[in-house]
């Protein structure tokens, strides 16, 4: 089994931005809520839902990873991809190949920064709103 | 500045359009936050002008942990406030706090005023002053949305505003921040009103690696089991301040009716329950708060006849309960968000509007002033005429409201009614009759807030009346605060940032602090306050009680006028004692 990070719970959310937070320090070693893999937003200002920006773990086809020209996106198992950087030539291609928009770039590091759905944001969300799934491997 | 030997400041002239950064190795002898801002305000201030004129400054500022750890949410403001004349202090959650430690600065100094209504931009490469001409007049709302889409930032972003109050120099106009939180109290909105400063916009994204992510996780993860797994946060989650209405109903403490009674005969209606039950539609956080205090209640309103209605949501507290509510008889909770939500677009202190207009009722029920003065007849229980004159108020639509809107203290000078005007050190007074703690615990604290020191609390906790043990736990704790507010925790986690726990947090991001270190920045910071207070000549044994606190039975019984003053004294000397030590 593999396991993949899900939102479903985004109705609760209370807009901490704790799992920002922790993703960034965790997996970037970063303060900087720039640096998380998921990015919490508002439609519609505060008085908008919350929503989450995040690798949503295709397995059907992963744009990200079949746009990529220098193989820096390695299918992941149960969904996604993960991120070897030191293949990255940092061209942007998978940032625009994503249809949920996750792929967010660092313009410092000059890589993308793509959850790896290790789930220490749902870890640390105290409303729910993040939770891990069990899925079949498929590699 | 985090991880850094300086803390960075960033002053911004909005006359002269002149920016300067400078970095300052000196400010650590404060911490950070309030202890900065109180150093800031004391070399900026100039304590023979009037609050309102240009060379005054603004200072906001963040701790040396600001949203790394969780619950560290706020942003202190300070000004000499225009309503006291006095210290001005405020402070507000939302995403301030993170963005202007994502934008590199720990204070901002705003000095001057604009030639017209403007709006600041900062962010970690720029800083402009920009016209906000056509945004003069708009309602707290209106402005944040046009911001919002003029502005980059989205989600990183902070933006601030004040409402038509501001700009027309209401003493206790307020600033809103990020829609549902606030620099509610002693008017820092009309201060940015003076400045023709309609709104600023924080943009905070810069780059930040950890220093020690090891020993920096080790206490975030501690810190936030307990925040979250533990009791001591969950009242403020759950129903959220507003479950004290009833606690504070049935033990006869609850302001009512200008203080003509603390128990509120409608209390259950307006109790947290209800609102829970009836209004509660979403809970929000300040950003690193997993707590999620802020309750946002729904009512609905009939906008045109033929069944035409709109759904309208505002956040709700208790404070804003007991002002807005129980302190000038309004019965249902629908009625008390209606209220809420006018105070809220025009830009104004619940807490104030509701206690000055309370004076107001009792003025006009007792003839000191006329129909002729407050254009609509003033009664306790009457939502339409109240939402009227606080529209009256932030318009200054007439003599009596522009006294209105200088304040209960002020109109009570001009018109009688002293003795029932409830403010302590013209501030209007908090919703606790709890007995001697809340009455003096506000009336020496720095600023008049029942956030200075919690007196309310003691009276609840302490189990029999002992002068010296009152006394001296408002003065501990005033001090404790000094330095919980120049980390600039949210105070609702007091009890989580002990001693012990700061010590851990500072330790963790490489800022080496002894316990006595942190007592003494505590005293440092407070001797400071007192200075800048005496310097705007505030003498504590000036400050009068209102008779009313003294003829209206408190949780305590009937509390007697002079025990209060004794205290007051008994306070003052230990102040003049600290003061006179050397530093």
């Amino acid at each position: 089994m593999a396991k993949v990070l899900r939102t479903e719970g985004m109705n609760k959310c209370i807009g901490c931005f704790t799992c920002m937070l922790v993703c960034s320090g965790v997996n970037q070693k970063n303060h900087s809520i720039s640096k998380s893999a998921i990015r919490v937003k508002t439609s519609g200002g505060l008085q908008g839902k919350f929503i989450a920006v995040v690798c949503i773990a295709c397995k059907n086809g992963r744009a990200c990873a079949q746009v990529c020209p220098s193989g820096a996106l390695e299918n992941r198992s149960g969904g996604g991809v993960l991120l070897k950087a030191d293949q990255c030539i940092g061209c942007r291609k998978c940032e625009s190949a994503c249809i949920m928009s996750a792929a967010h770039y660092d313009e410092v590091e000059n890589q993308p920064i793509i959850c790896k759905h290790c789930g220490v944001c749902a870890r640390f969300c105290p409303h729910e709103c993040l939770m891990m799934e069990d899925v079949p491997s498929d590699i | 500045m985090i991880y850094e030997k300086y803390i960075k400041l960033l002053y911004v002239d909005l006359a002269t359009k002149k920016i300067r950064v400078e970095k300052r190795t000196d400010l650590y002898d404060y911490l950070g936050g309030v202890g900065i801002a109180t150093k800031l305000l004391e070399e900026n201030l100039e304590p023979e002008l009037d609050a309102f004129d240009e060379k005054q400054p603004i200072i906001f500022a963040i701790g040396a942990a600001s949203t790394i750890f969780p619950v560290i949410t706020k942003t202190v403001a300070m000004f000499r406030s225009p309503l006291t004349g006095e210290l001005g202090e405020s402070y507000a959650g939302g995403r301030l706090a993170l963005t202007l430690f994502l934008a590199g600065y720990d204070a901002v100094v705003i000095q001057g005023k604009a030639e017209y209504p403007s709006y600041l931009t900062i962010s970690r490469n720029n800083v402009e002053i920009k016209d906000a001409r056509a945004l003069w007049g708009m309602t707290s709302e209106e402005v944040g949305r046009v911001i919002r889409e003029r502005e980059p930032g989205g989600g990183k972003r902070s933006i601030i505003r004040i409402g038509p109050a501001g700009e027309n120099l209401v003493r206790y106009a307020s600033v809103c921040v990020d829609t549902y939180r606030h620099f509610g109290r002693l008017g820092l909105g009309a201060v940015m009103g003076s400045k023709n400063l309609k709104a600023m916009t924080v943009v905070g994204d810069r780059d930040l690696p950890v220093g020690n992510f090891k020993e920096y996780f080790r206490i975030y993860q501690e810190i936030y089991k307990r925040v979250t797994d533990t009791e001591i946060m969950a009242k403020y989650h759950d129903a959220g301040t507003p479950i004290n209405v009833e606690p504070l109903n049935a033990a006869g403490a609850l302001p009512t009716k200008n203080l003509r009674q603390s128990v509120f005969e409608y209390g259950d209606n307006i109790s947290g329950e209800t609102f829970v039950k009836k209004n509660l539609v979403r809970k929000m956080a300040c950003t690193g708060c997993p707590v999620g205090c802020i309750h946002i209640g729904q009512f609905r309103r009939e906008f045109d006849k033929g069944h035409d209605y709109e759904a309208v949501s505002v956040g709700y507290d208790f404070e804003l309960i007991f002002a807005l509510g129980s302190f000038l008889g309004i019965k249902t909770s629908d009625e008390i968000l209606m209220m809420i939500e006018a105070v809220e677009e025009l830009g104004l202190d619940a807490m104030s509007t509701g206690v000055a207009l309370g004076w107001a009722t009792e003025a006009y029920m007792k003839k000191l002033v006329t129909e002729g003065e407050t254009i609509i007849p003033l009664a306790f229980g009457k939502t339409d005429n109240y939402i009227k004159a606080i529209e009256y108020i932030a318009a200054r639509k007439n003599e009596f409201y522009s006294a209105l809107a200088n304040g209960a203290h002020y109109a009570s000078d001009k018109y009688g009614g002293k003795d029932y005007a409830m403010t302590l050190g013209k501030n209007e007074m908090p919703g606790y009759h709890t007995g001697y703690g809340a009455i003096i615990g506000a009336a020496v604290g720095a600023r008049h807030s029942h956030l200075c020191n919690g007196g309310y609390s003691f009276d609840q906790s302490m189990k029999e009346f002992d002068k010296d043990k009152l006394v001296n736990a408002i003065f501990e704790e005033e001090k404790e605060r000094c330095l919980l507010n120049s980390l600039v925790i949210c105070l609702f986690a007091r009890k989580v940032y002990d001693r012990k726990t700061i010590l851990a947090v500072l330790d963790s991001i490489g800022l080496k602090y002894t316990e006595e270190e942190l007592t003494a920045i505590a005293e440092r910071i407070y001797k400071a306050k007192i200075r800048i207070k005496k310097s705007l000549g505030f003498n504590q044994m000036d400050v009068k009680l209102p008779k009313r606190f003294f003829e209206t039975q408190s949780a305590s019984g009937l509390l007697n006028e002079k025990t209060a003053y004794e205290l007051m004294l008994m306070y003052n000397n230990k102040v003049e004692e600290m003061m006179a030590k050397p530093c």
